[in-house]
């Protein structure tokens, strides 16, 4: 088996030590360490984090393999850092059954670059209106334990409680996208001051708070887990606030562009600033980067969203809405977190490792830097300054709204149990 | 050469919001439309100012009324015009917006007016590099309509000021009411801008479900109650209201919209005797606007079509730079567009 000294790196931003991995694990942490043989990756001044585990990717395949496919999908989460990604259920056919559960995780395994844990979706073809087998996914060869209908919200207040209820039974939990439909007809942008000018349809922040406070109140009611999507304002961090300090069981994601991004950017009408839920205020921006860093917020996920480019090469009312984030998720989150003081990289490492991979419960992933566990790392070089250039992405799609933009750090290794998928900046 | 217009530099040489003309720009248009007009009285209601030129009228919406103004304008300019009906065309086939664009530029057209469904479209096309044409934006979703925010505001200063009274002057301290739904309007918006650049202070007027949140940010006043504001308003500006709102409950019924914010003569008896009524059409009599009214001498909506095109051509005029053309032709115009070219120059002369 093939041994790796990472040398010098500081170990979660704290002490530099040596990390030496062994096969698929790490073998000693500690200072001095002797390379006896293994290759050596000079590590001074680098950061390293346990890999990093996104809890919404949307990979795309099978059905929209022109914007991204599996392979695709885990060299673009290789690349920028990661060891696991949750793949959403909103491909075509929906994964509302084992076997399309299945081929998405066989395709995982197959490409390599990092684990894929699929997500279920909650109601058959993400109608909202059928419960789909979850137990038959979750018994599958995916294992599937995070269930959601992305793209869509369980609007029936009915079916979401049964869906809550009905995971219990394998420790699952349910993925909201809220977003209350009746609320969000024909919305194209955050409603407020500068979709009045625009005349762009509103997405009031009501009505994914509206969803939210719904949904914390029926986990209360039916002893559940409920986590929820791409959080985006700053009543939403109320809410999570208020029904995490009832003890209940909730948990919540935001994403990189929520975290930095706000609305007057639509003033382009560029269609890359289009995204649901849309962009908000620069209020709402400090608020979920505040929920962030005291923890109402339990982890960042991209949400990484790949359009092929006549998708966004239009009029903003016929695009897509999405962005890709999986190669500039840690620059992004470096950028607001870190350089503004909110977060230390042990906080980044909790955010954007040990949560997410809690709460989707994988084994393996988001484990501690320390002898004995699986050797998933990923080392950050935090002194690295560029400008975001998308015709780098290892992703299909180019759908990056930080295209031109300076954004510092940069993953220059990254270990899949023991094995690198990123060596000195490049895909292996 | 100055920018024109000069309020938005991204989108100098295009006219695609009210927002990004400053108030030379206004008042240089609106003073060219008054040249303009004064040609439709002679006997030969032709410019040679755009002869040569092309221009596309790039229609994804139904709109006889502003196709047909555009047109006119184009034609009295003696530019060379194409209509370009999106429907049962190849955009119907699902050919982009992009793709469309490029098509007809590819034939050699020098301006490209649009009207669209998407906010934004028109902008979209000035700016994304897609081509290198002046655009002109005839509407776009419930975004802007500055060439009838520039007809209303050029029948304003007629009504209010006078023809010859009003060259060179903006619109200062002169009260406008616009009423019914802003929420889905374009033509507020426009006017919201317009409006405010020349120095008016406008009111709007609608129940609350029909304006947009965020309109607090909006340079203007905004009250619920109509006759409270009548009195205190110059120009009173209806706005059409389609009977199918009621079914999406932004009013109950049609007559209670009626009842509390439709005019009728009882109410425009509460305005001040010089103040117009003004309406960009189409009207839906009995609902925002009674007949009476509508036929009434204090109401502007043939004005305002006439206007139209008076404003069309001066801002085709200013845009294309047609001012190469216009003088010395010997037509029986001549003297007219003389007047016409020392009255604007234009920032996209001898460009493609």
């Amino acid at each position: 088996m093939s041994k790796t000294l990472i040398r010098g790196a500081k170990v979660l931003g704290d002490r530099a030590l040596d990390v030496l991995i062994d096969g698929e694990t790490v073998a000693a942490v500690g200072t001095g360490l002797d390379a006896d043989g293994a290759r050596v990756v000079e590590a001074d001044g680098q950061i390293l984090l346990p890999g990093l585990v996104d809890l919404h990717t949307h990979l795309r395949e099978p059905g929209r393999e022109d914007s991204e496919t599996v392979l695709t999908g885990t060299r673009a989460a290789a690349s920028g850092g990661y060891t696991a990604v949750h793949a959403m259920a909103n491909t075509f056919p929906v994964a509302d059954t084992a076997g399309v559960v299945e081929q998405v995780w066989r395709l995982g395994r197959e490409s390599g670059h990092c684990d894929v844990q699929p997500v279920g979706a909650v109601t058959v073809g993400l109608e909202g209106k059928q419960l789909a087998e979850l137990g038959a996914m979750h018994e599958s060869a995916a294992s599937v334990r995070v269930f959601s209908d992305d793209g869509k919200c369980v609007d029936d207040a009915v079916i979401m409680r049964r869906a809550l209820e009905y995971v219990k039974a394998f420790d699952g939990v349910i993925a909201q996208h809220a977003q209350e439909p009746r609320l969000t007809e024909g919305a194209q942008m955050n409603e407020g001051t500068v979709s009045a000018e625009l005349g762009l349809g509103g997405w009031p922040a009501v009505a994914e708070e509206s969803i939210i406070a719904r949904d914390v109140l029926l986990a209360a009611h039916v002893g559940s887990r409920l986590h929820v999507c791409h959080l985006s304002t700053a009543g939403s961090v109320e809410i999570v606030r208020w029904a995490k300090s009832k003890g209940w069981n909730v948990t919540a994601e935001v994403t990189p562009h929520h975290l930095l991004l706000t609305d007057e950017l639509v003033r382009s009408y560029d269609p890359v600033y289009k995204v649901n839920p849309p962009l908000r205020t620069e209020a709402d921006v400090r608020a979920l980067r505040e929920a962030l860093a005291d923890g109402t917020i339990d982890c960042v996920a991209t949400d990484h969203a790949p359009h092929p480019h006549e998708d966004k090469d239009c009029e903003w009312g016929a695009a897509a809405m999405g962005m890709v984030g999986l190669e500039t998720a840690l620059s992004v989150v470096q950028h607001t977190m870190v350089e503004t003081g909110l977060l230390d990289w042990a906080g980044v490492a909790d955010r954007m490792s040990f949560r997410p991979a809690a709460i989707g419960r994988l084994a393996g992933q988001g484990r501690p830097v320390s002898a004995g566990e699986p050797a998933n790392l990923t080392l950050v070089d935090p002194a690295y300054r560029g400008t975001v250039d998308s015709a780098g992405f290892a992703s299909r799609s180019r759908n990056t709204p930080y295209q031109g933009r300076e954004l510092p750090g940069r993953v220059t290794h990254t270990f899949l149990r023991g094995r690198a998928t990123v060596m000195d900046g490049k895909l292996v | 050469m100055p920018l024109f217009p000069g309020g938005n530099p991204r989108t100098s040489g295009h006219l695609i919001s009210a927002a990004d003309l400053t108030r030379d720009d206004a008042v240089r248009i609106l003073d060219t439309a008054e040249e303009m007009a004064r040609l439709a009285d002679r006997p030969i209601k032709k410019l040679p100012a755009l002869r040569g030129r092309t221009i596309v009228n790039l229609f994804f919406e139904d709109s006889t009324r502003t196709r047909i103004s555009f047109e006119a304008a184009e034609k009295r300019l003696s530019a060379d015009v194409i209509n370009f009906a999106a429907k049962g065309s190849s955009v119907s086939k699902g050919e982009s917006l992009k793709d469309t664009a490029q098509t007809l530029e590819a034939m050699g057209v020098d301006a490209v007016v649009i009207r669209h469904g998407a906010s934004g479209a028109p902008y979209r096309l000035a700016t994304s590099g897609w081509i290198d044409a002046a655009v002109v934006n005839a509407g776009d979703g419930t975004h802007q309509h500055p060439t009838q925010a520039l007809l209303d505001a050029f029948t304003m200063r007629r009504r209010l000021i006078g023809p010859d009274a009003g060259l060179g002057r903006d619109l200062a301290g002169r009260r406008i009411t616009i009423v019914g739904d802003i929420l889905h309007s374009r033509v507020a918006r426009s006017n919201v801008d317009l409006l405010n650049t020349l120095g008016a202070q406008v009111t709007l007027v609608a129940p609350p479900t029909l304006l947009p949140v965020g309109v607090e940010g909006w340079p203007c006043e905004v009250s619920y109650d109509l006759d409270a504001v009548l009195p205190k308003s110059d120009a009173v500006m209806m706005l059409r209201v389609q009977r199918e709102r009621m079914n999406a409950a932004f009013f109950p019924t049609e007559r209670e919209y009626s009842r509390r914010y439709g005019l009728d003569v009882q109410r425009m008896e509460r305005m001040p005797e010089h103040a117009v009524v003004m309406h960009p059409g189409p009207m839906v009599r009995g609902m925002e606007i009674t007949a009476e009214v509508a036929d009434s001498g204090r109401c502007t909506v043939t004005e305002q079509v006439a206007n139209g095109v008076s404003i069309r051509m001066a801002v085709l005029y200013l845009l294309l730079g047609g001012s190469e053309h216009a003088g010395g032709s010997g037509n029986t115009a001549t003297g007219t567009a003389e007047t016409a070219a020392t009255t604007g120059t234009a920032a996209r002369t001898e460009e493609k």
